[in-house]
């Protein structure tokens, strides 16, 4: 009886929270049929504001790949000082709001800012693209490093000295042992990474200046329509960018299958 | 096991590639994230402390950062109980499309907060299909919050679940306890660790949102505008130093939520070795 009990509250507090409204989403950039819903999302802005997003994502991920192994990689195989503030430091995009995020940005790139002079000689960082990387590429850092140190830590440096001792170089290490064991690790983290590359909201909207056309991401399209009356354009935006994270869900379910549950 | 964790974690010494890698990652790391810290809290002294403090306690950002921490401490309160309950249902119960909820738990975090905010209002907004309107109220606010923190307690609960043995369980049941006293006597205490890590980041996270709760919160001063809210009109009209010493103040929340968790974890394993 307990367990009913418990099975019907947990499945429905999910139902209410989750399932329900993502569903009512679904429904209504649909109700006035796909052509209208297909019409709202294939607008010029609509268009460009997903191209952009594709664009931050298409540089931030690699990005955050290559440096979060290299980070892992000197997490867990090398000693040095400072490097529990490393540690600490990795953690932090997951726990910072966006905004503060956006804000550290502003005032190192805006007018007065350490780095500001650097719009004075024609490199402009902030309300265009590379502020917008800059922020992604914050607040997705740690998920590939997250994914990665586990890893390996449990296969251990056996493998990768034997290798060595044989004479291999440090990128032949890298190529032929360390990297077979951890990729289904690092394939994780990009996912994870790209999903929260694509939906990042507040970090960007503090330093894209959310100029139409020019620095609006498709969740920035998202609220702008939503607060101009558009809602049909909103939510069929909306259900774009939920079936990427179903999309994402999928991905790791895929990446995942020993993670089941019993 | 505690000299095999220092075998595992030892480094190799002597690798050419060693210094390369710590000198990339502490400069990506440098570059993307402590850069713009520090310039942050550069910022927020840059009128000296008093402009500080006078901004940081300005009445409606006192009431933003309180409002922001009461509904945060509330969220993981009910995720707390919530999240052990899904985990446990998702673990010990057996029922069709069990995987699929399972699935269903990543979502928050695949999901972009904006569109987990307009769910949400089109849900409990005007003209949502049950006729409940919770917009632009505080009920709104913590619904946004639990939405995006879902995963937290349900992820960190369940692979403790799965590991922890049924025997005493079931030693218990056979020496006539309750289901009710063994869960509080015997799964419950082996949970507390798991729960309280899910609950400090589903804590952390509820602080700082800002995407889902921009639309159903209405952002009404005093009333439903937490911080991130008011960073962002701080600096929308101008006032860059009062943003600033906002924001400094949830990035010491959220230094002290993170530093507290690596302080138990440390603490937990000397413990248990």
């Amino acid at each position: 009886m307990a367990r009913y009990a418990l099975r019907f509250g947990a499945l429905g507090y999910l139902a209410l929270l989750l399932l329900v409204p993502v569903g009512l989403v679904f429904y209504r950039a649909f109700e006035n049929g796909a052509g209208h819903a297909w019409d709202a999302v294939t607008t010029h802005q609509a268009l460009h504001a997903l191209e952009l997003t594709l664009l931050i994502a298409a540089i931030a991920v690699p990005a955050n790949t290559v440096f979060g192994i290299v980070l892992a990689l000197a997490l867990v195989r090398t000693r040095f000082p400072g490097r529990g503030l490393v540690n600490a430091v990795v953690d932090l995009p997951l726990a910072l709001s966006p905004v503060v995020v956006g804000l550290a940005l502003f005032l190192l790139y805006g007018r007065g800012g350490w780095l500001g002079g650097l719009a004075g000689h024609g490199v402009k960082i902030l309300f265009a693209l590379p502020g917008m990387v800059l922020a992604t590429m914050f607040v997705s850092l740690p998920f590939v490093v997250r994914e990665v140190v586990p890893v390996l830590r449990e296969i251990g440096t056996d493998q990768e000295q034997a290798a060595e001792t044989l004479g291999a170089s440090p990128l032949q290490v890298f190529r032929r042992i360390t990297f077979p064991a951890i990729r289904w690790a690092v394939a994780y983290g990009v996912v994870l990474t790209t999903a929260r590359a694509i939906g990042e909201f507040g970090a960007v909207s503090v330093v894209s200046g959310r100029i139409e056309g020019r620095t609006e991401t498709l969740p920035l399209y998202v609220q702008s329509q939503f607060e101009g009356f558009d809602t049909s354009g909103a939510y069929a935006a909306s259900v774009v960018l939920a079936m990427i994270a179903i999309g994402t869900v999928v991905g790791l379910r895929v990446l995942h299958p020993r993670e089941e549950v019993a | 096991m505690a000299a095999d964790t220092a075998a595992l974690e030892r480094p190799v010494t002597g690798r050419s590639g060693a210094p390369l890698a710590r000198g990339v990652a502490t400069g990506y790391l440098s570059l993307v994230v402590l850069l713009p810290l520090a310039a942050l809290i550069w910022g927020s002294r840059a009128g000296g402390l008093g402009a500080f403090w006078e901004q940081a306690t300005r009445h409606e950002a006192v009431s933003a950062l309180k409002l922001t921490l009461v509904v945060a401490a509330i969220c993981a309160l009910l995720n707390a109980v919530a999240g052990t309950a899904i985990a446990w249902t998702l673990v010990r119960d057996r029922f069709p499309g069990k995987g699929i909820v399972d699935a269903l738990i990543d979502l928050p975090f695949a999901l972009p907060t904006i569109v987990a905010g307009l769910t949400l209002l089109a849900l409990y907004g005007p003209g949502g299909p049950f006729g409940i309107d919770v917009a632009f109220t505080r009920t709104a606010l913590l619904l946004a919050l639990l939405f995006v923190t879902l995963p937290f307690v349900v992820r960190a609960v369940q692979p403790v679940l799965l590991e922890l043995d049924t025997e005493m369980e079931e030693a218990a049941a056979s020496l006539g306890a309750r289901p009710l006293a063994i869960f509080r006597r015997i799964v419950f205490p082996n949970l507390l660790p798991a729960i309280l890590s899910g609950v400090a980041l589903a804590f952390a996270r509820a602080v700082g949102e800002f995407g889902a709760v921009v639309l159903i919160s209405g952002n009404l001063p005093f009333k439903t505008e937490v911080a991130s809210v008011y960073i962002f009109g701080q600096l929308q009209s101008g006032n860059e130093s009062g943003a600033a010493a906002v924001s400094v103040l949830l990035l010491a929340i959220s230094l002290g939520v993170l530093l507290g968790i690596g302080a138990f974890r440390r603490w937990r394993t000397r413990h248990d070795a």
